[in-house]
């Protein structure tokens, strides 16, 4: 028999189609039109920057406490002794950010589906997660180095605990997000917990735990400069070159290595929202 | 050659055509809520059982019964196949897969193989009238577009008793309408048997070879109405005189039966 229903059929598609080019096409224009004034702030910024460091410098008299912004700007690439160190300080940050990250991921993204296997498991651990993000972990920081000595070990250590949280809240979150008839679905197929976890639970918390994926990547990047903070052995890194360079009245280096410290967590901040979306953006408007 | 009648088991013909069979079924919560009492229903191969009722009267739970979602509390139960598609008030589609991958899920869950799946999954799309659309997602789809790929992959299950719990009741009116001709023209075609829950009662009586009506809390039947219309259906007859007829009847019970 024929079917008498494709101008309803393709009508909808394009009009829906349409819809979303136009939609596509507004976010760029948007764009377009919204690139240069970040642009303006960062001019007035850097102006203000200069009357500050100008005043510290003739009214002062304390220069390195804030530096010309060129001055810091040669940190970068013109230091022969500064600039070496501080890309291999952001070389080692950044491996135990992504260390840290790493078992934040695969901890708490385990945590997170034993709990939702049965509803008593996640009344006995969840708690504990919430307890970890109460610690103040700063107070704990002094005995994870007399545990773990105060080298890389302790670093990772550190950057885990404070990344973890979003980690496990987003997964659980996104793994009961599931529709209470999609999970019938599966039911009525005779679908065991595996399946239904690995078919439809996982899938459908992905862009959840994407979200807790970024928030905890900026963590782990805070987690790893705290860590070198209080752990001044082993291999440095960003925080101990910014404790270091303040000790030395290094006004520029100070600054060069925070500004780098930032960049470090915007870069890991942006890199996983576009992983988000390259993996789940196809079907998922992260908005 | 099919066997003479006199040899069939005594338990007599009509019951072995009987693919539903509910006998003073009653539901009661946990919470103490009755959402239904003394339910007698029975659904016979080549028949189209519509039930209306007023919302909140247990007609879902009728459903959930049927499909092995919810036990009843009281009464007995039968279903009498494993064939059994169930299309839910949503087109619970998962959103991460295209038309075809979301047509295959039920096969795939059932162990079919790869090949075999894409083969009955693609039969169905074009069944539906959606071929063309494999690759596209559900967020692609119109209401009724993504309301055609629910009923494809429940199709790729060859069900015997199809249920459907109120599935185009969030459809605008012209796309219902279509949808109710494709249903129709798939019943004639697939000859499964179907048990469908509406609060329409124009569509109760367009689509069924009967009509249950149900009263409000704690939902039993208040009547039941065979519909003589003959299958394959022509949709003039909904400006038929006959049909306005019954409609009113059916109505009227529905108003009866709601306190």
């Amino acid at each position: 028999m024929s079917v008498s229903t494709r101008p309803e059929v393709t009508s909808s598609a394009t009009a829906d189609s349409q819809r979303h080019s136009a939609r596509i096409s507004r976010l760029y224009s948007r764009r377009s039109t919204l690139w240069w004034p970040p642009l303006v702030v960062f001019a007035i910024l850097l102006g203000v920057a200069y009357l500050v460091a100008l005043y510290y410098d003739k009214v002062v008299q304390l220069p390195y406490l804030i530096p010309y912004p060129h001055l810091v700007l040669k940190e970068f690439y013109g230091d022969p002794f500064f600039t070496p160190l501080l890309y291999a300080d952001l070389l080692n940050t950044t491996q135990v950010a992504l260390t840290g990250l790493a078992c934040a991921i695969v901890i708490g993204v385990g945590w997170a589906t034993l709990m939702s296997l049965a509803k008593w498991i996640e009344r006995s651990l969840y708690p504990y997660a919430v307890i970890l993000q109460c610690i103040p972990i700063l107070a704990l920081v002094p005995l994870i180095g007399s545990l773990f000595g105060y080298e890389f070990l302790s670093r990772v250590i550190v950057a885990t605990i404070i990344a973890i949280f979003p980690m496990v809240s987003n997964t659980l979150f996104g793994l009961q997000s599931v529709d209470q008839s999609q999970r019938e679905l599966f039911e009525l197929q005779g679908a065991g917990k595996i399946t239904t976890l690995t078919k439809l639970r996982f899938p459908a918390a992905m862009p959840s735990i994407f979200l807790g994926l970024r928030n905890a990547a900026g963590l782990s990047v805070i987690g790893a400069i705290v860590g070198d903070l209080f752990f001044q052995r082993g291999t440095p890194g960003l925080g101990v070159l910014i404790q270091v360079s303040t000790a030395r009245l290094n006004g520029p280096g100070t600054f060069a290595a925070i500004i780098v410290a930032s960049l470090l967590g915007i870069a890991v901040f942006l890199s996983f929202g576009w992983l988000a979306r390259v993996v789940v953006g196809k079907w998922y408007d992260f908005g | 050659m099919s066997a003479p009648a006199l040899m069939k088991p005594s338990r007599s013909a009509a019951s072995s055509d009987t693919l539903l069979d509910f006998r003073q079924v009653a539901m009661q919560f946990p919470n103490g809520t009755v959402a239904l009492s003394g339910i007698d229903l029975t659904v016979n191969r080549g028949e189209f059982v519509t039930v209306v009722g007023p919302s909140g009267c247990g007609k879902s739970t009728l459903l959930r019964i049927a499909s092995g979602l919810e036990t009843a509390s009281e009464g007995t139960a039968e279903v009498d196949t494993k064939r059994i598609g169930y299309v839910f008030q949503d087109a619970t589609l998962l959103p991460w897969r295209t038309v075809q991958d979301n047509v295959e899920l039920l096969a795939e869950l059932g162990g079919v193989k790869p090949r075999e799946r894409r083969a009955k999954a693609k039969e169905a799309i074009d069944l539906v009238g959606l071929g063309g659309f494999e690759k596209n997602l559900p967020k692609q789809l119109s209401g009724g577009m993504k309301m055609r790929t629910s009923l494809a992959r429940s199709l790729t299950l060859e069900p015997e008793l199809f249920l459907f719990d109120e599935p185009f009741g969030a459809l605008d009116e012209i796309t219902r309408e279509r949808l109710n001709d494709e249903l129709l023209r798939l019943f004639v075609e697939k000859q499964f048997a179907g048990l469908f829950i509406t609060h329409s009662v124009s569509e109760a009586v367009y689509l069924s070879t009967k009509v249950v009506v149900m009263s409000g809390r704690p939902g039993s039947i208040v009547g039941t109405f065979d519909v003589p219309f003959p299958m394959p259906r022509d949709p003039d007859i909904r400006f038929t005189a006959r049909f306005a007829e019954l409609v009113g009847e059916v109505s009227h019970a529905l108003r009866e039966g709601h306190h």
